[in-house]
């Protein structure tokens, strides 16, 4: 019975890697190939989503919930925002040769992908026998951050803000008027002119 | 499930990724590739961190900080994106010659 439910655990989790997995590289595949760029910014999104899966099948809740919320909630938008602010229908001038330039990256491509995959099979994993943190990850993770890796946490968050500035100025447009305001109109509120009613103002004869 | 499945998956996705970095035209899509590689980044990182080091789990910890770079780095490229734009009037790759000597 046990070896049963071990052998139904072990087969989920087989199809539903297959499954995110053939999602992911059909997805990246079109990310990369399709011409519409807006359906390639969805399919960026189904990415992001199927390695979040893939990531809790690995025993990661916490990064798979961050992965979801930082890539397809923050990066994606701001992909999608960019199409937007960039539409623009242009027909790309034809590079002469272009198709060379094109088959050697396959080449190059393909290439490193069988060195990689001789690489990872062939060498021999050191794979530890103990039992993963899985939902105690988030207190270790925590951990790491404030004690070990607490000055690259702290430099983190100072590069988020350099980048945050960073980002403005670079997008910001540079708007200067023309004709200058004059300050005291510009210090004014606009407000109709009041009629003067004298304060105090008695009927003597009563 | 073993380790290599992961890595050999992760692998396969980061040469998507470089064939999109160097192949695609649109500036945009060449963004998109560059976020895919930092995703087959992570997916090793997390393979490993599951499968070699499951007790104190450093690849998490390593990936927290490999997302937040990715943020700040899309959110820089998107405004050099359409700081350029702005001054050539096109997203197309091969007319940024700005640098070229």
């Amino acid at each position: 019975m046990v070896l049963a439910a071990l052998n139904l655990a072990e087969g989920v989790q087989i199809v539903s890697f297959g499954l995110l997995g053939l999602i992911m590289l059909v997805g990246a595949l079109g990310v990369v190939l399709l011409s519409n760029i807006v359906y390639s910014a969805f399919l960026l999104a189904l990415v992001f989503i199927s390695i979040s899966g893939l990531y809790i099948l690995l025993n990661a809740g916490f990064v798979a919930a961050a992965q979801v919320l930082i890539y397809v909630g923050a990066v994606n938008v701001l992909i999608l925002f960019g199409i937007m602010l960039v539409n623009k229908d242009e027909d790309f001038v034809a590079v002469k040769n272009s198709w060379v330039s094109k088959v050697a990256t396959g080449a190059v491509c393909a290439g490193l992908f069988g060195l990689l995959t001789t690489m990872v099979v062939s060498h021999p994993w050191e794979i530890s026998g103990l039992p993963a943190a899985g939902d105690k990850a988030i207190e270790v993770i925590g951990q790491h951050f404030f004690s070990d890796y607490l000055l690259p946490f702290e430099l983190a968050s100072v590069l988020l803000l350099i980048a945050l500035v960073g980002a403005i100025i670079l997008a910001r447009r540079e708007y200067v008027p023309d004709t200058a305001i004059p300050t005291e109109e510009a210090l004014t509120l606009p407000e109709k002119p009041r009629e003067l009613v004298a304060a105090g103002s008695r009927d003597d004869s009563l | 499930m073993q380790l290599e499945y992961f890595l050999i998956l992760a692998a396969a996705l980061f040469c998507i990724g470089i064939y999109g970095l160097v192949s695609s035209r649109n500036v945009i899509r060449v963004l998109m590739s560059i976020e895919l590689m930092l995703n087959a980044v992570n997916l090793n990182l997390m393979g490993f961190s599951n499968y070699l080091d499951p007790v104190n789990i450093r690849g998490q910890v390593f990936s927290v900080f490999v997302i937040t770079i990715a943020a700040a780095e899309s959110a820089v490229g998107l405004a050099i994106v359409l700081s350029i734009y702005r001054n050539r009037d096109t997203v197309d790759m091969e007319q940024f010659n700005l640098l070229k000597w």
